[in-house]
Parts: structure tokens; sequence; C-alpha cells
């Protein structure tokens, strides 16, 4: 296929001419680090109840109980985490380490998924999952029906600029990434979104306040 | 079948005009709300519409940057002229792997190849994953809509289509989320099992090889994380120079298009990631016109299409025909200037007509492609390429051309006329004659009288 590429770079050579006009980009949008007027911890929380999905914020020493009752609620008894997940404790559930990393069917198996997250972003209710540390890996996330967030409020950044900034790294690295605003949902039907299709379900979000 | 006798049939479906008008109804408000809370709009459609303008220019050291990171990730590129290369790279990869079934991520582009018809030659079946794109596969129909290529039903009539089908037996009640709950059941074990998925891309940052796929019903993760092989097609457009380049189309496209802060889920992967997501990536670079549409200074700003849909939701036209009258995966206002230049103008010269030119195409757009602009200048193309082909106007004007340039001629022609004015003009023109009286010819012409009359003294006798 060496002549399709070649074949294609040359009509579109041909087609731009000899010296097409490069216009620079203004960036007079709200940029990275642009003071934002609202305080980002409410602005995140408001954002993620939007979507419907739950969400509590919680002091550190408050977390495995507030784990414990959201778990008791959804009848979830086995939830899987990230195999680099720190020593979360939740009482009564057991917890199943993705290591050695857990089969497709393990996981739909299981009743739900507690992880961490890379960031948020405050205006738009974002959880960042960066295929690291304690967001693990991709599939860990996805399959179990009710998804567990813990978020650190030092975490959270106040817009999709500063966002997108924090995670250069992470790009560049050549990790994966999954934006999560809210539980799975779709507009197919009338235009109207409804929540739960194919990813979790149920998306709870624990901010945790140091 | 030309724009306005589809659009005759469609405008006939009373039913099809009612959810058409429910549904983007919905949407125009939704969307005014989502755009109307960011003071910086204005500010980044200026970023969106210079950005893709640069890609344009710089297409090809931005393909070639892409290609370099991809490749450098672990990734496979391949080129495409045309949809029968891109759709054999992509049957190449699934008989190479053995796999009889792929699950699909909705994307236009392979929409617009046909992909699934030609993986079905080759006796491999695609399994649409997307909601609305398995209403319509199970229907056997196309897609009406760029965002909700079902948008053309609603929800009573998904609901008889799925108790029909995948939900067999069963009772599905009124409410969307009972529907969205069967095709969760349905494609459960598909995206478990199968072991290819193909997507389209949303973006592709050249600068890391970072590709990035928006969706809200996790279905597009589904495909994008568990197979073992993913194949990407995307249009040689779509890319964005800089990862940067993100912060301002995450936020113009999910606002644009389901009018949300944030869609639920946006997928992005580099290459492949050892122990997480598919073992091979391979990435399909589509022209398939796309350089023609490049080549027109004017119109290659279709080319900075984002596929949100707004200037669906708001087109007079489209909200009345509906998707089907402009028979192409691309439809609207977007479609109306975007599918003849892909095409070739002959192949649709009557969808740059396809709209009143009232602008609000123009308004919403969030990389500001002016849509009435180009429209007028393709309907300038159209009547360009049509002069030049021999047509019985042109013949009938080059006629008069020569009988007005001389005077014999002139008069005889008058002469002619007044003989044989009936039956030579409606043979002639059966059309035009059809509709129209023609002008009784007098008895005698100007000149004749003019010839005939007794002259004033002392003037001569003209002309």
């Amino acid at each position: 296929m060496s002549g399709a590429r070649e074949a294609v770079l040359a009509r579109v050579r041909a087609a731009l001419g000899p010296a097409p006009a490069v216009p620079e980009i203004p960036r007079a949008y709200r940029g990275v680090g642009a003071s934002a007027d609202f305080d980002a911890i409410d602005r995140f929380c408001e954002r993620v109840a939007d979507y419907r999905a739950n969400v509590q914020r919680v002091v550190r020493g408050e977390l495995p109980r507030a784990l414990m009752a959201a778990c008791a609620q959804r009848e979830a008894r086995r939830i899987a985490v990230p195999a680099d997940a720190p020593a979360w404790t939740v009482d009564g559930v057991e917890l199943v380490r993705d290591d050695p990393p857990l089969s497709y069917r393990r996981l739909d198996a299981l009743d739900g998924v507690l992880s961490g997250c890379a960031l948020a972003i405050a205006e738009t209710g974002t959880i960042v999952l960066d295929g690291a540390g304690a967001c693990g890996r991709r599939a860990l996330t996805l399959v179990p029906d009710y998804h567990l967030c813990v978020v650190g409020s030092r975490d959270i950044v106040p817009s999709v600029a500063d966002g997108v900034a924090a995670l250069a790294a992470v790009a560049a690295a050549g990790r994966p990434m999954t934006l999560v605003s809210g539980p799975s949902a779709t507009s197919d039907i009338e235009l109207d979104r409804v929540e739960g299709v194919h990813g979790p379900r149920t998306l709870d979000v624990f901010v945790v306040v140091d | 079948m030309s724009f306005p006798a589809a659009a005759r049939e469609a405008l006939a479906d009373s039913q099809l005009r009612r959810n058409l008008g429910h549904a983007t109804a919905t949407i125009r408000a939704k969307r005014e709300h989502a755009v109307g809370e960011v003071e910086d709009w204005e500010a980044l459609r200026d970023a969106g519409s210079a950005i893709k303008a640069r890609v344009m220019a710089t297409l090809p050291e931005q393909l070639e940057r892409l290609e370099a990171a991809v490749t450098a990730a672990g990734g496979i590129v391949h080129w495409a002229r045309d949809a029968a290369e891109a759709n054999g790279i992509v049957a190449d990869v699934a008989r190479e792997h053995g796999a009889r079934q792929v699950i699909k991520v909705k994307s236009l582009a392979t929409d617009e190849i046909e992909l699934n018809d030609a993986l079905a030659g080759q006796g491999i079946e695609a399994i649409e994953t997307d909601l609305a794109e398995l209403i319509n596969q199970l229907g056997h129909e196309t897609s009406s809509h760029i965002l909700v290529p079902a948008i053309h039903k609603n929800r009573a009539e998904i609901r008889a289509l799925f108790e029909r089908t995948i939900a067999q037996g069963e009772h599905l009640g009124w409410e969307a989320t009972a529907i969205a709950e069967a095709a969760r059941r349905h494609l459960r074990e598909k995206f478990l099992t199968v072991p290819m998925a193909v997507s389209g891309a949303n973006f592709a940052i050249a600068e890391t090889g970072t590709i990035c796929v928006v969706e809200s019903e996790g279905n597009g993760r589904m495909c994008t994380t568990l197979p073992d092989v993913l194949v990407t097609v995307m249009g040689i457009e779509k890319i964005l120079p800089e990862w940067r380049d993100l912060e301002v189309f995450l936020q113009l496209l999910p606002r644009s298009s389901t009018a949300e802060r944030m869609n639920p889920y946006t997928s992005l992967w580099t290459g492949v990631r050892e122990g997480d997501g598919p073992r091979e990536f391979h990435l399909v670079l589509l022209d398939n016109g796309r350089t023609d549409v490049l080549a027109d200074e004017v119109g290659r700003q279709a080319l900075h299409c984002i596929r949100c849909s707004a200037c669906l939701n708001v087109c007079p036209v489209y909200t009345r025909t509906g998707g089907h009258a402009y028979e192409s995966v691309y439809p609207g206002p977007i479609g109306a200037i975007l599918t003849p230049q892909l095409r070739g103008l002959d192949q649709a010269p009557t969808l740059p007509w396809a709209s009143s030119l009232c602008g609000a195409c123009y308004e919403v757009c969030p990389v500001k492609i002016d849509i009435p602009s180009v429209l007028i200048h393709l309907r300038a193309r159209v009547v360009e390429e049509h002069k030049r082909r021999v047509s019985p106007e042109a013949l009938a004007m080059a006629a008069m051309g020569r009988v007005f340039g001389s005077q014999q001629r002139y008069e005889r022609a008058q002469k002619l006329k007044r003989l044989g004015r009936g039956p030579i003009a409606n043979a002639a023109l059966p059309g035009w004659s059809a509709m129209r009286d023609l002008p009784q010819v007098p008895a005698e012409t100007f000149r004749e009288w003019w010839r005939s009359r007794t002259p004033p003294p002392g003037r001569d006798p003209g002309p």
C-alpha cells in the first residue's frame, strides 16, 4: 500500500498548491490557569450530580464508611480494585484485586469496581482515568455495572483547558485515557438523554476533602 | 433521485415530520442552553475555525507527523485512496485474525465507504453497537442524522422493532430505559467475545499519535478496549496538530452535538499498550474524494466539519424533510456542501439548492463553516458545468444569437414565425408551452409597417 501513501500525499499537495496560507490560531478563550469565579469542589459536585451520578463529599477518615454504605445500598458484595490501588478497605465487601489480571468474564460477574482517578474537571463534572495506579486498566472500570470512584479534592481542576494541559504528559507517555462524565447514557431515542446502556449504569463519586 | 423529488416523498410522511419536529426542537433548546453558559464561546469558535484551516494548509506535514507518532507507539498505519482500498485493508486484517464477526463503533467514514456490505461480501459480519446504528441495522434502514442515525423513528416504533427482533416475546414497556436495557443485554456477549473491532475517529492528534472517540453509551469504550484487534478508519481531515488543541474541541463538540457540558465517555488511546486494551492497532487514513474537496479553495472548509450535527437541527429544510432525502450519510446543510464535493457535482447536482440560505447553519457551526457561501459557490459551479455541456437551451440560445446578429436573418425569421407559430413552437418546446401562452404575432411587423407607410416630406425612408 505504499503506492497509496504516495498517491494520497501527492493529491493533497496538488490540491493545496505551492504556497497555501497558514493562519495563526487566535486563542482569546479562557486558557490554562484562567482565574475561576467559582469554588472548584462545589462546582464539580454540582455538575456531577447534574448527570444523575451520585456524589458525596467526605473527609478521609469517613471514606471507608461511605464506601461501605454505598455498597450496601447497591447490594455490591464483591468488587474489583486496580492492581496498584491503595489499601482501601470496605467492611463486608470482598475487594478483588486485578492482579493477576481478571478475565472479562470474571469482571462481568463482579458487582462493581472501585477506582481512583488521575484528575477531575469542575466545569464539566468530568473524571479522568489514565490507565495507571489507582485508575487501573481500562476494562476494569468498564465491564462491571457499578463504578465507585474516589476523587481527591486537590485533583480537581477548574476548566477543560486546565485538564487537557495536565494530561499532556500522560498522552506523551502513550497511556490510554478515559474521560467519564456521568453514567452511561444515550440520546438516540428522540434525542433525549437516557441513562444506562453499555458502560457502568451507576456511578458513585466520593470527593475526599483533606 | 433528485433532492426535490426525494423531499416531496419525505414531506408526505406525517409521522416522520412529527418525529423529526419533536426531536430537533428538543435538542435545539438544549443546545442553546449548553452554549449560552460558555462566556467565551465565540473565542472558542474562532480558535476552532483557525485550527482546522491550519490543519488543511499543512495537511501533508500533519499526516506524516501522525503516521510517525502512531507507528512509534506500536500502531500500524495504512493509506487508502478510495473506499475499495479501505474496505480491502479492513477485510485483510479480519482474515489474518480469523475474525468472522467484527463489532463496530458508530462511524460515518465506514458508512460512507459501505464497509459493512464489503465485509459481508467476504463472509464477515459487522455488528453495529451504537443504539441508533443497531436500530437501523435491525430495521434494514439507512442513517437519517449524523448524530442520531435513527432520528426518524420514535420510541414506540423502536420498541416495536426490538420486540420483533432482539427482544422477542418480551414487553419492553414505554420507558426509554427498557429499550436501552434490551440493547445492553443483546450486545454484552458480543463485547466480551468478538476478537476485532472497527471504529472511526473524532480527532487524531498528530503530535502524540493519540486517537479520540467521543460517545455516550460505552459501546465505544467496549470496542476500543476489549477486542484483541482494533482498526480505526478516519478521513485524512480529522487531524488536530497539537494535544493542546483538544482544549478547544472537547468544549465545542459536546455542547454542539448532544448539548451536554461533556459527553459521558471520551476514549483516548495511543498505539498499543501492554496489558491494557487491544494487542494490535491499525489506523486507515482515507482519502475517498477528500482531496477533491481540498482543491476547491472556497469549498474546502466543508472538511473542517466535526460532525456535531447542530446545523441539521436548526435547518428549516432538514427538520422537515429528514435525512433520507439527501441520499447520503452526510445529510442536512453540511451534507448539501460535502456530498456534492466528495462524489462530484454531477452526482448530486440538486443538493446545493437544498437550502433557503437563511444562515442558521453558519450561526450554530462550532467551527464557523460558512455553509451559505459554499452553497452559493457550488450553485455557481453547477451552472458553469451545465453551460459547458450541450443542452437544448444552449443550442436555442446559440441559434438566437445568429438570428439577432444579421438584419436579413432577423427579418426572415419574423416571417417564418408568423407562418408557423403554433405547431412549430409547440413541437420544439413542449414543456415550455404546456404552461405558457405564446404571444400573438401581429399580422405586420414594425419593419414592414415602416417601409409601407407614406414618408413625411424631406425625410429618408429608413431603416
